[in-house]
């Protein structure tokens, strides 16, 4: 079971929440011309990396809120969270 | 190599079985091949039988991080089906249907290919309306399908909860005879074997750690037991694809994630079928050995662990319980986890690259064991003749940029969404 503190309502279970996938995807600008790549990589290409990941979750049971966790992608252990306007570095 | 037969077997009780060959050498990497598979699991074994056998390619080398076997081809369910809706996915699947149906033959190593058929089972009038269209078109590639009613379905699975009362309600379900189970390490050994006898080299316990690439072209591989050069690299590694990806500074539309299964002590035989429950995430057989084998959903976020957390467990057996009451009784043998490859569109990717001599088989979802003929098959074609079999061109790795989705379970790219 994960244990995800959640950036406004503390530690609660995995259960409360729902991954949201990588968090380091950036949505191409609005109103600009966006080349066919730039879709591409931002619909569907992932780097999907073994370690440290930073994805999106959101606390679906509780606040609502989504924001960004970095966890271990082969131990499961959660480094930090922050809010989605919050950088993680 | 000695063949298996009954007469072989009583030959060696004379000797107390102590006199039988290896199943396959265990050779040192040679510093050249002429085609390098990486990746000893189903799809890589397979893939090097095929090369072999029908493009007698045979100065070719399969290497293998771990023990062959160990993968995923030792760690599903064991589910061998073609009940898909899209022609390129069903017509792929058919044709590795019948490799299934003689691989016992071919490979002379029982893999215990058992046609017991499956259910898809529906909760709701769409769902049985949904069915329909899929087992039309299932039928139109020559795939039996048959559409259940709720009596029908009642008289082969009668133990399931047919009660009025229950939140999802049996409405009928579609099955596909045809299917069946297969002793999913046997298929591996098999493969391994056959290709072994035909002069390829199964290398173990050699990891890659890098590439040699030069004007686009693939040179080499470097790996732990050395340098080995070659101008054709297969790469059959799902799960593992992204780290290996890396090394080649691709990006692929791949997300590597985490699925559990488990299966129950074992109990006299009940459930002659392979069966799945269309309203929450559960599908259930039972093995030869009388356990109750029983999967669901990925653990639902990205993980290189080959084990899983309880919550999942506990999630997908709700939902057995719900369809098999008696469940609840059975004691857990054992739950294991294995790595997928979740492509963005739910179907795999069987293809070249933009790398010359560098080809890709990857993205099998949770679905990679039944397609592990008609994998390697096709893989072996499209390495030997360096372009794609027309039974795999639907597995395009630029579907994605150009629009052309297998989206099978119309899921979108969160394939891994529950």
């Amino acid at each position: 079971m994960l244990n995800i503190k959640c950036p406004y309502c503390g530690d609660r279970s995995q259960k409360e929440f729902a991954y949201g996938g990588d968090g380091t995807v950036v949505r191409p600008q609005l109103n600009q011309e966006v080349t066919d790549e730039k879709w591409d990589e931002f619909v569907y290409l992932r780097k999907s990396p073994r370690g440290k990941h930073i994805e999106l979750w959101h606390h679906i049971a509780g606040c609502r809120q989504w924001f960004r966790v970095q966890r271990d992608t082969v131990t499961h252990e959660i480094f930090k969270t922050a809010k989605i306007n919050e950088e993680i570095k | 190599m000695q063949k298996y037969s009954i007469f072989s077997l009583i030959k060696n009780a004379f000797s107390n079985h102590e006199k039988w060959d290896l199943a396959w050498k265990d050779p040192n990497p040679k510093s050249e091949y002429d085609a390098v598979i990486i990746g000893g699991g189903g799809h890589g074994l397979a893939t090097a039988y095929y090369l072999a056998k029908e493009h007698k390619i045979t100065n070719i080398a399969v290497i293998e991080k771990g023990w062959i076997g160990g993968g995923n081809i030792g760690r599903n369910t064991t589910i061998i089906r073609s009940n898909f809706m899209y022609d390129d996915n069903a017509r792929f699947n058919e044709f590795g249907m019948n490799l299934w149906r003689n691989m016992s033959q071919e490979l002379n190593f029982n893999v215990m290919f058992s046609p017991r058929g499956i259910i898809n089972l529906a909760h709701s009038d769409a769902q049985m309306n949904a069915y329909a269209r899929r087992g039309n078109s299932m039928r139109l590639n020559g795939i039996d399908a048959v559409l259940l009613n709720r009596d029908e379905v009642k008289k082969i699975i009668p133990m399931a909860d047919f009660s009025e009362d229950v939140r999802y309600p049996i409405f009928g379900g579609l099955a596909q005879p045809s299917a069946g189970t297969a002793r999913h390490d046997a298929v591996a050994w098999g493969y391994a074997r056959q290709a072994d006898s035909m002069g390829v080299d199964i290398i173990q316990n050699c990891e890659v750690t890098g590439f040699d690439v030069s004007g686009g072209k693939i040179l080499g591989v470097r790996t732990s037991r050395g340098d080995i050069k070659t101008k054709k690299i297969g790469l059959c590694v799902a799960g593992s694809t992204n780290i290996l990806a890396e090394k080649l500074n691709m990006t692929l539309p791949i997300e590597t994630h985490l699925l559990q299964a488990c299966v129950s002590e074992p109990v006299k035989p009940v459930l002659d079928g392979v069966v799945t429950f269309g309203a929450g995430h559960f599908y259930i057989s039972q093995s030869d050995k009388g356990e109750m084998v029983m999967g669901g959903d990925l653990d639902g976020y990205n993980s290189y662990a080959q084990k899983g957390n309880l919550p999942t467990i506990q999630h997908v057996l709700t939902g057995g319980i719900a369809l098999f009451p008696f469940l609840s009784r059975l004691k857990m043998l054992r739950t294991w986890g294995g790595i997928m490859d979740m492509s963005m569109d739910g179907s795999p990717i069987i293809d070249k690259t933009h790398i010359e001599g560098l080809y890709l088989n990857c993205g099998w979802c949770y679905g990679g064991f039944k397609s592990v003929p008609s994998s390697g098959w096709t893989f072996a074609h499209t390495i030997a003749q360096d372009r794609v079999h027309e039974l795999n061109e639907g597995f395009s790795l630029d579907r994605f940029s150009k629009g052309y989705l297998l989206d099978e379970k119309g899921l979108g790219t969160k394939t891994w969404i529950s």
